[in-house]
């Protein structure tokens, strides 16, 4: 079901945390909330399933508006950081607790979890507490519990922090497979950039209760709106070189260092400050602007590695290349960025 | 096992066990004549006794003199101490859940007002109660000093409370009422079930007491009608004409066996009031 937060705002008492803030999410599409700590995710998950009161704006679900409507005639399923079990009750039980409340028919719950639980993969723990399951167990018993009812949304609240590496990967494509399976409409909320580039069809990414950029993870990637959501997504980060506009080029600062602007770039006014945005796969020995620096740092990642390469100014490029032997810390590289694939921001952050 | 070996192998256990048997022999024997002096006869003047009797027990089927039988007593003993828990388990398991939960106006003034009243000696508001009960006209009755001997060990009752269930995490709830379920559904499935063992603590702490409490039924509520066990006791020795310790001895092992009773069934849920959380 759509879901649409229109001029959405909130606030703790005189702490305003969310500000006319609109979203439209589409029918049986998974959307990630990322961003920063702090910056309102939670909030505006907490208002969309109802157990915050909005300030001001609406909300609506397909053309129903919720605004006013109390969590528990809202139909969502919301999935915690910490799962949130019923520590007392078996994990049959704490599936069945939705239909239970809904007054559902004994023998109809024991179907309904039984499939339920056969989705989501944990038919042999139906009887144990939620204390003898392992991270990633609670988590499909949490999910279980949220999609039993078949509730019209589905809401994550950073699903995946609390377990290991292995099984975030793991749990990643489950959710997905499973979101995919019901074809509910799904927020996913995190901190994580490759959670929510890997597992969302479009990424909301906010900043200080702003949403500061919607789409594709590939769009929001090639084509970031601002400094900080180019900062935000990828690893290895993007590197940045602070500096300003010089007769049509860009005057690294502290530096002799000139380099020409990408083909396509506005002019911006002489003397103006830039940064300029470099994805560590854009540097390497094949691009077409030169820039000398040295080795500072090179970090081993198997496959591949990252060099940190230092330039006369003190700022830091990256670059991720296939292994190579011929490259040692303390080296001189005149390796150079793919002109095409640099990005520039104006002074307020914002792309030229 | 392994732990024992490691224990003895540091330091030999036997000459603490020895002190700690010698400063406690006095309570011992003293307990142990308690008992036995209920079941025997002695000689004036003598610790051994001479003859196995049962007649000090006879208040359990006869009334005595003009002393009331021992069983309403004993009954007035447990409707007092039993409504008294029930009602403190009812009002600490709801006011503390509000205190720990809801955003009540006053709520911190509340809070240190109840701790107040918790540290307040209860003695000295014996007169005005006395007073209060009087005008009422609930002076001389169980139902009286059931509300008072309620009313003053809620503080302690709705700190506790309060206490436990801020370590219930809020999440809990917060998927209770997403699942759909309504406050008082929250409350009573997913809270309180986590605060159990607080609860049974707290039910034991106040049956015990009650139980045991001798002040306030002794001023409030002295009337055969609503005596209790305690009072009931005390009525003994303070009787000089047939003053029999035997039988005073009998009855308070009579008045202690619940409690023994209760305490070795519930001991490690009374333990618990201290250690706290809601893993139970
Ligand atoms: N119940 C609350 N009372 C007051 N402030 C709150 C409350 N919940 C969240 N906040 C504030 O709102 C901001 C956003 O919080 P939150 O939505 O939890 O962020 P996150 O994006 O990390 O999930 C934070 O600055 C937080 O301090
Ligand atoms: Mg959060």
């Amino acid at each position: 079901m759509r879901i649409l937060l229109d001029k959405f705002s909130k606030s703790f008492g005189t702490t305003k945390v969310i500000e006319d803030l609109t979203l439209e999410v589409a029918d049986g599409e998974m959307l990630a909330l990322l961003g920063p700590s702090g910056c309102g995710k939670s909030t505006t998950l907490f208002a969309i399933c109802g157990i915050h009161k909005v300030t001001g704006g609406r909300i609506l679900f397909g053309d129903r508006d919720v605004t006013d409507l109390p969590s528990q005639a809202r139909s969502v399923g919301v999935v915690f950081q910490s799962y949130a079990l019923y520590p007392h009750m078996t994990v049959a039980e704490n599936i069945a607790f939705p239909l239970q409340v809904k007054k559902v028919a004994p023998d109809q719950i024991k179907r309904e979890v039984d499939a339920i639980a056969a989705l989501v993969h944990i038919e042999n723990l139906l009887g144990r507490r939620p204390a003898e399951l392992s991270g990633g167990q609670q988590q499909r018993v949490a999910l279980a519990r949220a999609l039993v009812r078949k509730p019209d949304v589905l809401l994550l609240d950073e699903p995946l922090a609390n377990l290991d590496a292995k099984l975030r990967l793991e749990m990643r494509s489950e959710i997905r497979r499973i979101q995919l399976e019901t074809g509910i409409t799904a927020i996913l909320v995190t901190h994580d950039q490759v959670e929510a580039m890997s597992m969302c069809d479009r990424i909301a990414i906010m900043n200080a209760g702003e949403i500061v950029q919607l789409a594709t993870p590939t769009e929001m990637y090639h084509n970031p709106r601002t400094a900080f959501v180019a900062g935000f997504l990828g690893n290895p980060p993007i590197a940045f070189l602070r500096g300003t506009a010089k007769d049509g080029g860009f005057a690294l600062d502290n530096s002799d260092i000139r380099l020409p602007l990408p083909a396509g770039t506005l002019s911006p006014a002489d003397g103006s400050k830039l940064t300029l945005g470099i994805r560590p796969e854009d540097f390497g020995p094949l691009g077409d602007i030169a820039i000398p620096g040295k080795i500072a740092f090179v970090e081993t990642q198997g496959r591949e590695n990252l060099y940190d390469v230092r330039l006369a100014d003190g700022s830091m490029l990256r670059s991720i290349q296939p292994v190579r032997g011929d490259i040692a810390v303390g080296n001189e590289v005149a390796w150079s960025a793919s002109g095409a694939k640099v990005m520039v921001f104006g002074e307020d952050g914002a792309r030229l | 096992m392994a732990t024992q070996t490691q224990v003895s192998a540091n330091f030999k256990s036997w000459p603490v066990i020895l002190a700690l048997a010698i400063v406690s022999l006095p309570l011992i024997v003293m307990y142990l004549y308690f008992f036995i002096d209920t079941i025997t006869d002695s000689a004036p003047g003598s610790l051994i006794p001479n003859a196995i009797t049962f007649r000090h027990w006879d208040f359990l089927w006869q009334a005595r003199g003009n002393r009331p039988s021992i069983w309403p007593v004993a009954l007035n003993t447990l409707v007092f101490a039993t409504t008294v828990t029930i009602i403190v388990l009812l009002v600490s398991s709801t006011a503390g859940y509000v205190l720990s939960r809801l955003n009540v106006p006053g709520r911190g003034f509340f809070l240190a007002g109840v701790m107040v009243l918790h540290a307040f000696p209860s003695v000295t508001l014996i007169v005005a109660i006395f007073l209060v009960l009087q005008m009422v006209g609930l002076y001389n009755s169980l139902i009286g000093v059931i509300l008072v001997k309620a009313a003053l060990e809620m503080p302690l009752g709705i700190w506790l409370m309060k206490g436990f269930y801020d370590t219930v995490p809020w999440e809990i709830e917060m998927a209770g009422i997403a699942d759909g379920a309504s406050r008082f559904t929250v409350f009573r499935r997913l809270v309180l079930p986590q605060v159990r063992p607080a609860l049974m603590a707290l039910g034991l702490f106040a049956f015990l007491s009650s139980w045991s409490e001798y002040i306030l039924p002794q001023v409030l509520a002295p009337g055969a009608k609503a005596q209790v066990l305690s009072v009931y006791l005390a009525s003994l020795i303070a009787d000089d004409n047939n003053f029999d310790l035997s039988l005073f001895k009998a009855v308070g092992v009579f008045y202690i066996i619940p409690v023994l009773i209760l305490f070795l069934f519930f001991q490690k849920h009374l333990m618990n009031i201290y250690g706290g959380g809601s893993k139970g």
